[in-house]
Order: structure tokens, then C-alpha cells, then sequence
């Protein structure tokens, strides 16, 4: 049986709704702009120059300039890709440890079941941002250390979510014919069940981005992510905490432009949910 | 119920004593020597080795974590290594202005959160309603960080009304030491609004909808006793709980926000003795957190328990 029959699909002539669209058009806007960011910046994002220090944002430097004299657009052009990367390669972290965790939890159940969820307890126990900083502790700071700890953080939720979509499944008939078929255990977690959990757990996942980046951008600030001369936006916030009396704008722009690729991504993911399960609307909201 | 209790408690200390081993565990990782780290840059690799065998640090890792839960249980949270002072007061200290600072963050947020929730249902579908989803909308989606800066950029910079940081004692005066409270309050207020506001609202909109409110504004009851007395008592039962969820996430996010307005509580001690690899002062810190945001868990969940026959009982009774 190919598992896309059995993906339960939105209705093909559904109009794309505003929600959706808009959350499209942000998040679009900031993926092209970023992975174009080396052609369309307008100056490099590196070069200290000592004469344009602190420049107001004019007709040469759209956004200012910031403490060395570097343009801030074109930093915050090169920082949306370290953001994006940010979200995308913790939330696949949670969900390449978090999903297969919850398969086994939720099919075999039991004791199984028990010490998986205890374990995800334990980490739950913790609010996000002192376990991702106790994770860090211990190691030189680096971005991808951050996004692996931020990646780690976030799997007991992956998991629990998982979980229940497997438990819901686990009884359906095309399992229960799978298991009839003598299938391996792996066959029918990963060929049976998972095709069917991916809806739920996709949508789930791009909220989770969100998440990610305001984690991982938080962890910047604090010093235990991106080092200088990075342009990730929560360093340049970091950074820019002197000038705020008089260079607000080298803070207010990263500070706006996470704002805005925050809400897209959350108006792209909250109308997916919509759109591939109006059942689940009355989940939204919840951390 | 007193038996849930009973269950709901022994499963935290379980799951504190998990924390405690995964705590200990991970800052045994740390590359920095404690012994180094006490006795400088300048110490002779006898000096270390003495003070290693003093410490125990030479002993097998279970040995080191039990000798270190045995004197944590005992209230002995041991000394840090940057301040040269016992863990256990400074601790407290810090404890007790983060507690500050979220207690007061809780009541406002309880307070402007459900009643902005309120008036979004009356208004359902006008713009009052859209402005307070965008602008609680924008309070959950962006970083507590940023709206710190701004909050800095405007009343500070800009206004000059508060000060950019820092803290003062009570005894600095009433006044004085409301103000730096004020800058930090604002942030953690606006960041945590929209969960309750947003679920306030949508409890409000079910509830205003239900047979009992109709049936209370037939009876020719004043709209305020409807609103007030009859439905926000019914709306206000999933509120509760997520609002003891929230005293939890506060907790998270006192490390960003005491950081920034240099606020010397507990988050901030958590980000000090990381910069400076206080290793015991962490250890502890993170614990107490822990501790603290499991039992507002534990109260989220016992309130459901507690209020939910009440939900049942204002359906059958509608």
C-alpha cells in the first residue's frame, strides 16, 4: 500500500487562505532575500570603517551603520540566513531524535513507553533556556553547538506529540494488517505509521522554528551562540545594548526584522494546521 | 485526591533527583579544573593536586555526586568558587528579588491579561478585538530581549523617566527602588500576555454563547452581572491553570530579562556563573529553578484537577 493514499490530503480547490498567504509572502520574502543576501547586499557586512561610524540610516546606508562602521542592512541581510539556519537545523535535531522516540513509545507502550516519557520528563523539568544554557556550559560557544543544544532542548516536545499520534494510530486497521502481513517492527513504524504521523508532526515542526530561533537568538545575546564578528541578529542586539542612546536603530533593526520573520513563519504554520486539520485549531496557542 | 497529591509529589522529587544527576553530570564535562580555577593562574601542579585530593575530585564520579546531594540536602549548597562565599545566603538573595520581580509580573499579567481577554469577546469581530490579538500576538512572537530594548530605547533614552538598569535596595528608598523595577516588569509583562489573554477570549466567546448566559440575560439581569458574575466565572477555569503554567515559564524568562537591566536575581546568577565557571553556584541555581518551575506544574495540574468537576457541573447545569 504506498503510505500517500492513506496521508489524509486538503481538498485540492480550497482557496489559500489570507493566513496563509500572508505568512507565505513574509517568510518567502525573508528565505529570498537572505539566501541572495552575498549578490543584493549593498555593501560588504564585515569591513570596519572607522569614518561611517554610527551613520542615522540616509540614502547610502538604508538602515545606519553601526559601531564599526559596517552597514546594518547588509548585516542583517547575512544574519536572516544564520537565523533561518538557526531554526531549520534545530527543529530537524528535535525531530530526527523526537520522532523516533515517540514511535517506539507510543507503539510498544509498557515499559517502554514509561522510561521514554520519564526521560522526557526530566527535561521538561527545566525551563528551555536554562538547560540550553547548561548544555553550553560546558563547551566553547559556537552557532552549531547552539543549534544542536537548542535542537536537544526541544525534543521532549517533538516526542510527546509523537507519541500520541502513534498511540491514535496504532490501533487502525492498516496496521493491524501490516502486523497480520508479519511485517518488521521497523517496516511498520517507520513505512506504516510515520507517512501517516507526518501531517501533524509537519505542521507542529513549523511552529517549533519559531521557537528555535527565538531560543537561539537568545542564546546569542547571552554570549553563548554566535561569536564576533557574526551578524546574527541576537548577537547584533547584544552588541548594540551601549549605543542604544544614541545609534537605537543598529538594535531596532534586528530586533524588527526577527519580529517579522517570527510572525510569518508562525502565520504560515498556524494556517497549514488550519488548512490540513481544522480539528486541531483549538491547540493553537499552546507552548 | 489527597492521594493524586501524594503521587504528584514523590514524582517530582523522582524527577528532581533526575535533574540533580543530569545537572552534576553535565557540569563534570566542564574542562575547566576547579582546583585551577580556586587557586589562579599561577599555582604549581602540587598546589592543584593537593587541592584536587582535598576536594575529592579525584574520587569515582557517583562518589563525588552523592557527597555533593548528601550536603545538598542537608542545606549545605557549598561555596562558590568566584565569590569565595557560602552558595546557600546568596542564593537566597537572589531568590527572593526574582521572586520580586515575577510576583509582580504574575499579578499584572493575571490582571491585564483576563481582563484584555474580556474585552476582546464583548468586542468579538470589531477592531478592539483584532488590535488586542496583534498587539498580544507581537508580545508572544518576539524576544523578550528585543522588547527589553525597546522598553530601554523609550523610558530611558528617549523619555528619561527610568533608569537603563541596575537595582536598589528597599532601603534605598520606597521610590528609588520601585523604579528599576518598573523597566523589567513592563518586558516580562508584555511577553507573557498573550497566552492568557488569548485563551481568556476564547473561553469567553464559547462561554457568552452558552444557553445559561442567555438564560441569565432573559431573566433580565443587568449585562454586567451577565459578564461578570455568570459568564467570566466559567471562562475563567482554563485561564487559571494556564496562568500557573505561566508563573513557570516567568522563571525561564527572568535569565534574559535580569540580564539585561543588570537586575542581580537569580537568571542573572544562573549567566554569571556560566561566564565565569562558578560550577557549584550553577549546579545550585539551576536546581532551585527547577524546583520552582515543577511545583508550578504541579499546581497547574492540581488546579485542573480541582476545577474541572466545576466545569462539568456549569455544563450539566446549563
Amino acid at each position: 500500500m504506498p503510505p500517500e493514499e492513506t496521508a489524509p490530503r486538503p481538498e485540492p480547490r480550497k482557496p489559500l487562505s489570507l493566513q496563509l498567504k500572508a505568512g507565505l509572502a513574509i517568510t518567502g520574502a525573508i528565505v529570498l532575500l537572505g539566501l541572495l543576501a552575498p549578490w543584493i547586499a549593498p555593501h560588504p557586512w564585515d569591513t570596519i570603517s572607522m569614518r561611517t561610524r554610527f551613520l542615522a540610516p540616509n540614502a547610502t546606508y538604508w538602515f545606519g551603520t553601526d559601531e564599526y562602521g559596517r552597514d546594518v542592512l547588509s548585516r542583517l541581510l547575512m544574519g536572516a540566513r544564520l537565523s533561518l539556519a538557526m531554526g531549520l537545523s534545530a527543529t530537524a535535531v528535535s525531530l530526527a531524535i523526537g520522532v523516533p522516540i515517540g514511535l517506539l513509545a507510543g507503539y510498544f507502550r509498557g515499559w517502554v513507553d514509561e522510561v521514554l516519557m520519564r526521560g522526557a520528563d526530566v527535561l521538561m523539568a527545566v525551563p528551555p533556556i536554562m538547560l540550553g544554557l547548561l548544555v553550553l556550559a560546558v563547551t566553547p560557544p559556537a552557532l552549531w553547538k547552539t543549534a544542536l543544544a537548542v535542537g536537544f532542548v526541544y525534543i521532549p516536545q517533538i516526542a510527546r506529540l509523537a507519541r500520541s499520534v502513534t498511540l491514535s494510530l496504532a490501533n487502525e486497521d492498516f496496521i493491524q494488517a501490516a502486523k497480520a502481513r508479519a511485517e518488521s517492527t521497523s517496516y511498520i513504524l517507520f513505512r506504516e505509521i510515520l507517512p501517516n504521523a507526518w501531517p501533524a508532526l509537519i505542521v507542529e515542526a513549523s511552529l517549533r522554528v519559531t521557537y528555535a530561533i527565538l531560543l537561539g537568538s537568545a542564546l546569542s545575546f547571552l554570549g553563548l551562540g554566535a561569536q564576533p564578528p557574526s551578524s546574527d541578529w541576537g548577537l547584533m542586539i547584544s552588541e548594540a545594548r551601549s549605543f542604544l542612546d544614541r545609534a537605537p536603530w543598529i538594535a531596532l533593526a534586528p530586533g524588527l526584522a526577527m519580529c517579522l520573520l517570527v510572525i510569518g513563519i508562525n502565520l504560515l504554520g498556524d494556517g497549514a494546521r488550519e488548512r490540513l486539520d481544522p480539528r486541531l485549531r483549538s491547540r493553537a496557542g499552546k507552548a | 485526591m489527597a492521594a493524586y497529591i501524594a503521587k504528584r509529589i514523590v514524582f517530582i522529587a523522582l524527577v528532581l533527583v533526575a535533574v540533580s544527576m543530569l545537572v552534576f553530570a553535565i557540569t563534570t564535562l566542564l574542562p575547566a579544573n576547579v582546583a585551577y580555577l580556586i587557586l589562579g593562574p599561577f599555582a604549581s601542579p602540587e598546589q592543584v593536586r593537593a587541592l584536587e585530593l582535598k576536594l575529592g575530585l579525584t574520587d569515582p564520579v557517583w562518589q563525588q555526586y552523592l557527597r555533593w546531594a548528601g550536603h545538598f540536602l542537608s542545606g549545605d549548597l557549598g561555596e562558590s568558587t568566584l565569590m569565595n562565599r557560602p552558595i546557600a545566603p546568596l542564593l537566597m538573595e537572589a531568590l527572593s528579588r526574582s521572586l520580586v520581580l515575577t510576583s509582580v509580573s504574575f499579578v499584572l499579567i493575571a490582571v491585564i491579561g483576563v481582563g484584555l481577554g474580556v474585552v476582546a469577546a464583548l468586542r468579538h469581530g470589531r477592531a478592539l478585538d483584532h488590535g488586542v490579538s496583534i498587539a498580544t500576538y507581537l508580545g508572544i512572537a518576539v524576544p523578550e530581549f528585543f522588547w527589553a530594548i525597546v522598553v530601554i530605547v523609550i523610558f530611558a533614552a528617549w523619555l528619561g523617566w527610568l533608569p537603563a538598569s541596575g537595582y536598589e535596595p528597599l532601603s534605598a528608598g520606597i521610590l528609588i527602588w520601585a523604579k528599576h523595577l518598573i523597566a523589567p516588569t513592563i518586558t516580562l509583562v508584555f511577553g507573557h500576555l498573550a497566552h492568557v489573554s488569548r485563551l481568556t477570549r476564547s473561553s469567553m466567546i464559547e462561554v457568552m454563547q452558552s444557553p445559561y448566559v442567555t438564560a441569565a440575560r432573559a431573566k433580565g439581569l443587568p449585562e454586567r452581572v451577565v459578564v461578570l458574575r455568570h459568564a467570566l466565572r466559567n471562562a475563567l477555569l482554563p485561564t487559571i491553570t494556564v496562568l500557573a503554567l505561566d508563573f513557570g515559564r516567568l522563571m525561564g524568562g527572568i535569565v534574559v530579562v535580569e540580564t539585561i537591566f543588570a537586575y542581580p536575581g537569580l537568571g542573572r546568577l544562573v549567566v554569571f556563573s556560566i561566564q565565569n565557571r562558578d560550577i557549584p553556584t550553577l549546579q545550585a541555581a539551576i536546581l532551585v529553578v527547577a524546583a520552582i518551575y515543577a511545583f508550578a506544574n504541579l499546581v497547574a495540574d492540581l488546579l485542573y484537577a480541582v476545577l474541572n468537576p466545576k466545569i462539568r457541573f456549569g455544563r450539566n447545569a446549563s
